[in-house]
């Protein structure tokens, strides 16, 4: 089952890329629908009990210790459907424009939700890696090909710094690696076994190792300079595989590769690690009132809110962590509806700036309408996805400490500031030449924006079906966890 | 060892060749023939003959070095087809490269002093002809020049050394010196490590580490762009297999008196060679940086030391050639159409004839895995930080490849190079995905 959520992507991009069919976008996206049945088919097959699933484990570097060992919890689970859920709708928002030489776009995206799925599943530390550089050269040639301004030197910078921050994670994973028991192997038992086993500064040691590289891809404040430009130069598909699904892989990896591997180490620098993330929210939403463009504006917001999501979950509580998990999918949906609706806007109006916009309104009411949504979405008014998981994030944050709650809080009502002000700029007031004339959602718009803007609201008002399929997983994640360091809140 | 004797013969059978006149069927019959060596050779597995009183052992280890020699000799023919088109030497130049070939093998299997300065004679005389062999060339004439005042100059050193430890020990073979060594491990007269280390150095600079690399970017930017894809693969493989078997079988015992000349040159290679590569405009040039480079990353397993070495080595090796014979195929095409090797003529290549360039990252983990379990952190880390340089100038080329607007004129490439690019592709990929075929050791 999961090898078959893993290598239909890689089976489908081989081959758009090497047949160069005609209808690349028909294919990859009959593609990407028959991935998003196998992964509804995930759900039935497992319980939830919290348990690993659907385990495959085949010896692949045996003289290495490396083994193709996957598996799916409940966390797995949830990120593997927002993944599947969300490239097909990405591939279906790309209609608009005419692609160049679509065959590699495409194929491009169906290899990097290939190293999703694979980064989300794998339970081997040396295929988790693989995974997580796998998925970075997609993205990178994504952004480089079909980028805009400026994009060479922009997206060296992306690249660089991510594989910064992913050698360090390697070198921890090496170092980890050599101190499991008995035989060296990178299976996710033995290198709990070796975490456990070290002494509080070195799992510190291995902290920073992991959690650079997780800080980085999420990013979180000071981490996070490679991640305005880039999602303002990459094309809107790119972005939305950046920020709807690529930055979970730095949360998921907090979640799962660091809270259980190397708990004291965690729990020494989560202070620091909360305060960064806590910084990151109140700076990246300051910096996201001020911002002209409207593409640069979500991305500071992104950041925003992904400080949010690292801070609760680095609180070591279990409300922290399932806010985290909740929130994850949320943000994703959201941020890619929102990053949807900024490229409708553009190719209507050929600008992204906010104070060329206005009115839109009066031509395009059921745009608004589903931008209102999303917007309500984003500042998590109850009833919105939004609201769920930062309730439940800054529940965690209060309980850590009340002032760093308070900080954190400071998101929603920063958030409300940026984002009405945005609505009401683009969507409301007097329209002007750009915004007379413009032509509200086409049936394809509708197909991509419905149900996103249907799931953001039934995940609002009745969130317990997702909470259930994490909560056992999360709770086997603490008690791994609190093996060494005792119960944990 | 027959092996050995098969590609002897090659060369002599190539050299015949041009007096009966079947230049036309030469290069196929070398391919056959290079084939059949690997065969051969292959069959030796596990045996552990040694020859001419055991000058000469055929263990496992030589065995896979010279295979590896031999299969990238193959490709390097096959590559080099059209070059042979348009030569007029033909005869002479592929026997002088099977000479460089053999030379390699010698250096991968000598258990004796004198063969390992045999194998470098073979292997380095043939090269400084072939370095020059454009002979209108005023570059490929320096190259020729610099390459040999250089590598007798190295050979010196090296020769030097013999000399030194041969006079504190009294013998020519590996394992007896080893053996002399730890006998009398506390008295061994100060110029053995002085030999040791001259020994060290005239291997630094046959595997061109900082600081003896100097010869290294004009001898590859003057040589003809085939030529240098031969010294930056089968030299190197042979150069490090040489290296790799003096410290493993030789001088184990006295590591540590070596161990911090060999740490500084790590370092220095490392640093220098990705720092400088980062500077170049000509795409051969930032090659020779990037190769000094690699060999900073293979010194810093051979540093550490310790279990798993031979075949972090292999490993690294075999995955960095068959990357590099793809980079210098595809340089090769690019300047018989431009006939520059700026980076700008990379322009838009991915527009006419895409191709994806990758890279053999589990090389590098395994190197730095060694690294770390002999305690090496510092040294890792310096390899990342140096890595992300790598990754920096080697995006450059393949920036302008993807991002900038082509120069007008068509790439054509023929059916043959085709296949040598996706089978050179697929190997890279397939040593990649399932590394434990070529973990042999």
């Amino acid at each position: 089952m999961i090898g078959f959520l893993i290598f239909w992507p890689l089976v489908a991009s081989l081959a758009l890329f090497a047949l160069r069919p005609q209808n690349a976008k028909e294919l990859a996206f009959v593609a990407s629908l028959v991935e998003l049945v196998a992964s509804l088919l995930a759900i039935v097959l497992i319980d939830h009990s919290g348990a690993v699933q659907l385990i495959i484990t085949t010896p692949w570097i045996a003289s290495l210790g490396v083994d193709f060992y996957v598996g799916i919890d409940g966390i797995s689970l949830l990120l593997v459907l927002l993944t599947t859920t969300l490239v097909p709708l990405i591939i279906l928002s790309s209609y608009g424009q005419p692609v160049q030489q679509p065959h590699i776009f495409y194929g491009l995206i169906l290899f990097m939700q290939m190293a999703l799925v694979g980064v989300f599943t794998a339970r081997d530390g040396f295929l988790f890696y693989v995974f997580w550089e796998m998925a970075l050269i997609p993205i990178y040639f994504i952004s480089l090909i079909w980028g805009g301004a400026d994009r060479a030197r922009i997206t060296l910078k992306f690249f660089i710094y991510t594989l910064a921050g992913s050698l360090f994670m390697l070198v921890g994973l090496i170092y980890l690696y050599l101190h499991t028991p008995g035989v060296h192997t990178f299976n996710i038992h033995a290198l709990y076994q070796a975490g456990h086993s070290m002494s509080a500064p070195k799992q510190g040691l291995v902290f920073w190792m992991f959690f650079v590289a997780f800080a980085i891809k999420m990013p979180v404040f000071p981490f996070h300079t490679w991640q305005p430009d880039t999602y303002t130069v990459a094309p809107t598909q790119g972005t939305m595989l950046l920020s709807g699904i690529m930055l979970k892989m730095g949360i998921y990896g907090l979640i799962r590769w660091l809270i259980p591997v190397v708990p004291i180490g965690v729990a020494s620098w989560a202070f620091t690690a909360i305060v960064l993330s806590v910084i990151g929210i109140v700076y990246a939403s300051c910096l996201a009132i001020i911002q002209v463009d409207f593409k640069r504006l979500i991305a500071y917001s992104s950041i925003a809110h992904v400080g949010l999501i690292s801070a609760g979950a680095m609180t070591l509580s279990k409300i922290g962590m399932q806010g985290a998990v909740i929130q994850m999918v949320s943000h994703g949906l959201i941020v890619f509806a929102l990053f949807y609706i900024i490229d409708i806007i553009t190719e209507r109006t050929k600008t992204r700036t906010l104070s060329e916009l206005g009115g839109i309104r009066q031509a395009a009411p059921l745009l608004t309408t589903v931008f209102m949504v999303v917007t309500l979405g984003s500042v998590a008014l109850p009833f919105t996805s939004g609201f769920v998981g930062e309730f439940l994030l800054i529940n965690s944050l209060v309980k850590y400490k009340v002032i760093l709650g308070a900080m954190a809080g400071l998101t929603t009502i920063l958030g409300a500031v940026y984002m009405f002000r945005t609505f009401q700029r683009t969507m409301l007031g007097e329209s002007n030449s750009l915004t007379q004339v413009f032509a509200d959602l086409t049936v394809r718009e509708k197909v991509i924006l419905y149900p996103v803007v249907a799931l953001i609201v039934l995940i609002g008002v009745y969130p317990a079906p997702l909470l259930g399929l994490s909560e056992l997983a999360v709770n086997n994640v603490l008690t791994i966890a609190s093996q060494v360091t005792g119960p944990m809140k | 060892m027959n092996a050995l004797y098969v590609i002897c013969g090659l060369g002599v059978a190539s050299l015949v060749a041009e007096l009966l006149h079947l230049k036309k069927w030469l290069i196929p019959f070398l391919v056959l023939g290079i084939a059949a060596a690997i065969v051969v050779g292959v069959r030796g597995w596990n045996t552990n003959v040694s020859y001419f009183h055991g000058m000469v052992v055929m263990d496992n280890i030589a065995i896979a070095f010279s295979a590896l020699i031999c299969v990238i000799a193959f490709f390097w023919f096959w590559m080099a087809n059209n070059y042979f088109h348009k030569e007029t030497h033909v005869t002479d130049q592929a026997a002088l490269i099977l000479f460089v070939i053999v030379g390699g093998m010698v250096l991968t299997s000598f258990n004796n002093m004198a063969m390992l300065f045999l194998g470098i004679e073979i292997l380095s005389l043939s090269l400084y002809v072939l370095a020059g062999s454009r002979k209108e060339s005023l570059l490929s004439n320096e190259a020729a020049f610099k390459y040999f005042l250089m590598g007798s100059f190295a050979t010196g050193f090296l020769l030097m050394g013999i000399a030194l430890v041969y006079g504190a020990t009294g013998f020519f073979h590996l394992d007896k010196i080893a053996g002399y060594i730890q006998a009398h491990s506390a008295g061994l007269p100060g110029f053995f490590y002085a030999g040791v280390l001259l020994i060290v150095v005239g291997m630094a600079f046959k595997v061109s580490a900082v600081p003896f690399h100097f010869w290294a970017p004009d001898v590859y930017e003057g040589s003809p762009t085939l030529i240098t894809a031969l010294m930056s693969t089968v030299v190197k493989v042979a150069a490090f297999a040489a290296f790799f078997r003096l410290l493993a079988y030789c001088f184990p015992q006295v590591h540590s008196s070596v161990h911090l000349a060999l740490l500084v040159i790590t370092v220095v290679t490392l640093v220098v060679a990705n720092v400088t590569a980062v500077y170049q405009i000509n795409v051969k040039r930032m090659l020779a940086y990037s190769s000094v480079g690699h060999a900073g990353y293979i010194l810093l397993a051979l540093v550490a030391g310790g279990r798993g070495l031979g075949n972090a080595i292999f490993y690294y090796l075999a995955a960095y050639s068959a990357a590099t014979l793809t980079a210098f195929c595809v340089l090769d095409l690019i300047e018989q159409q431009y006939a520059s090797a700026s980076v700008d003529s990379f322009n838009g290549l991915f527009k006419k004839s895409p191709f994806f360039a990758l890279a053999g990252f589990l090389g590098k983990y395994m190197v730095f895995a060694i690294a770390i379990n002999q305690g090496y952190l510092n040294l890792v880390i310096l390899g990342v930080v140096t890595s992300l340089i790598g990754v920096f100038y080697y995006f450059r080329v393949i920036v302008a490849m993807y991002f900038k607007e082509p120069p007008s004129g068509t790439l054509t490439l023929s059916f043959s190079t085709k296949v040598l690019l996706a089978v050179l592709l697929v190997l890279s990929l397939g040593m990649g995905i399932f590394p434990n075929l070529v973990l042999v050791f």
